[in-house]
């Protein structure tokens, strides 16, 4: 098989994700609802209440909605990761997933494309995010954004592919539903999206514990560092080793089925 | 292109599904697996495609081995599954788009192939419609086109007519037929509705997982003494042994 055979197959699940995500518009606004929701609802009261330190990557003082950002912009990636996954066992339980396994290409390659094609629908929801923020006049470096931008496409491609390998395992769209709910919450409060770490152990030793071992932590720090045009050399080898770990998974997951159970 | 199968076993956890299958397919022809619900033809199907993979025996089409040459075999296969794989909010011409990437199919590839197998089907005009808009015959219509897209060479469809009503899935039946002229294909059609098939057709009867029978339609008349196909179905699935 030539080049051009991946490039089309690449080309074809990108524009099926995309045709799908514009059929799905709700989607768009919902996944912007809920950072929106936390940046001006639940931001207004803890910006009194919290009071936030001096602490990398950060030079000076900053307001609670500005700490918050990276956080939230993770959170739609998260969001939308799991939501991809909800989708493709939904794909799965109505058969349209056998299109995709039935390809002569390599399973690898086409959950690759998929991952990646999930990932740049979470960045353009990201990006419509960070021009909401700028409108609301939240300071932002403009320039971080530029630079945020493969630290948020690694993020992405780290949350998806979490997301493929649950998708891998389960087998009914009822079971996921409960999935959702022991991943994405506890994945997203227990990391420092919306309070920092030293604060976590401030009141609790071991909450501050389950945080530092979240990679979502150093995803939200990794996307955090890049905004201030900053590397968080840590943060992106736990977040490229989370991806590969669970992209690999994925592809495991997806072979064709061993059975063992009952049909 | 011929397909053969040898010693294949297949279990869900403790329970054997398929026992010991071992038979060839008729190139080039029109062959029907007939057997009731739970006969296992569906895992066969899901073995031949790879959605399950095989514990045990061997599967060839051509010269591949299933093992061996999984890529290969799968670029030569077109399947029509019982359950329908379209995207109800995708155009029709997208859906095939889509399928036609997976195969490493150009955009203008897809659409001229899309076109002329479209107009086979008196579905031209219906090319931009979604999906959802198509009556349930007119969407397996598609679902065939689609198989038929990457040109392969053989043609599984798992009970391809149901939820169809009568007169729908006899003329499917006759459409499919005509392929095996047009397209030169191998064809596999696998049902429990005696209607579809039949005196000159290549049959295989699984009953419970077993091979009952592997011989032409007429074939099972004759040895079962009867006149109609639907008749001698019942008289063999009554056997538990291969009386080939």
């Amino acid at each position: 098989m030539n080049l051009s055979v991946y490039a089309y197959s690449f080309l074809g699940v990108l524009k099926r994700e995309f045709l799908r995500f514009i059929h799905q518009r709700s989607r768009f606004f919902s996944s912007l609802v809920r950072p929106l929701l936390w940046l001006i609802v639940f931001a207004a009261g803890f910006r009194a209440a919290l009071g936030l330190s001096i602490t990398p990557p950060y030079q000076t003082y900053i307001t609670y909605e500005t700490y918050i950002i990276p956080g939230l912009a993770c959170m739609i990636l998260l969001f939308n990761g799991m939501q991809s996954a909800l989708s493709m066992v939904y794909d799965r339980e109505m058969g349209s997933m056998r299109v995709l396994l039935m390809s002569p290409l390599p399973r690898s390659w086409l959950l690759f494309c998929k991952l990646f094609a999930i990932a740049l629908i979470s960045l353009i929801q990201v990006y419509a995010f960070y021009g909401i923020t700028l409108a609301l006049d939240i300071r932002l470096p403009l320039i971080g954004l530029l630079y945020a931008l493969p630290a948020l496409l690694l993020t992405a491609l780290e949350l998806g592919a979490i997301g493929l390998f649950l998708s891998s395992k389960i087998r009914q769209l009822e079971n996921f539903a409960g999935v959702m709910n022991f991943v994405i919450f506890p994945m997203f409060f227990m990391s420092s999206a919306l309070y920092p770490l030293w604060r976590m152990r401030e009141s609790s030793e071991w909450l501050y514990w389950v945080c530092s071992l979240n990679p979502f932590t150093y995803a939200v720090e990794l996307v955090r560092f890049a905004m201030y045009s900053q590397l968080n050399l840590e943060a992106l080898w736990v977040t490229l080793a989370t991806t590969l770990f669970f992209g690999g998974m994925a592809i495991i997951g997806f072979r064709p089925e061993k059975v063992t159970g009952t049909k | 292109m011929s397909i053969e199968l040898n010693a294949v076993n297949f279990r869900y956890g403790k329970r054997q599904v398929l026992h010991d299958l071992t038979f060839s397919l008729t190139a080039g022809g029109f062959n029907a697996l007939l057997g009731p619900n739970g006969a296992g033809k569906t895992t066969l199907i899901s073995l031949l495609t790879r959605l399950l993979a095989l514990q045990s025996g061997s599967i060839k089409i051509q010269e591949d081995d299933l093992r061996q040459a999984p890529r290969r075999i799968m670029a030569s296969l077109g399947v029509v599954f019982q359950q329908s794989t379209l995207d109800l909010d995708l155009s029709v011409l997208q859906n095939l788009e889509y399928h036609g990437a997976l195969h490493g199919l150009s955009r203008q590839q897809v659409k001229n192939r899309a076109l002329e197998e479209l107009a086979r089907m008196s579905l031209s005009d219906r090319l931009n419609d979604k999906v959802r808009s198509l009556n349930g015959g007119h969407r397996r219509r598609v679902e065939i086109a689609r198989a038929l897209l990457h040109r392969p060479k053989v043609l599984l469809l798992d009970e391809p007519s149901v939820g169809l009503d009568t007169r729908t899935r006899l003329e499917l039946n006759e459409y499919v037929r005509s392929l095996c002229e047009t397209h030169g294909l191998t064809l596999l059609w696998t049902t429990h509705l005696m209607d579809e098939i039949r005196p000159e057709d290549h049959l295989l009867v699984l009953n419970k997982g077993h091979l009952l029978f592997a011989n032409s339609g007429a074939a099972l008349l004759s040895l079962t003494n009867t006149h109609l196909l639907s008749d001698a179905f019942e008289q063999i699935t009554g056997l538990r042994e291969t009386v080939t």
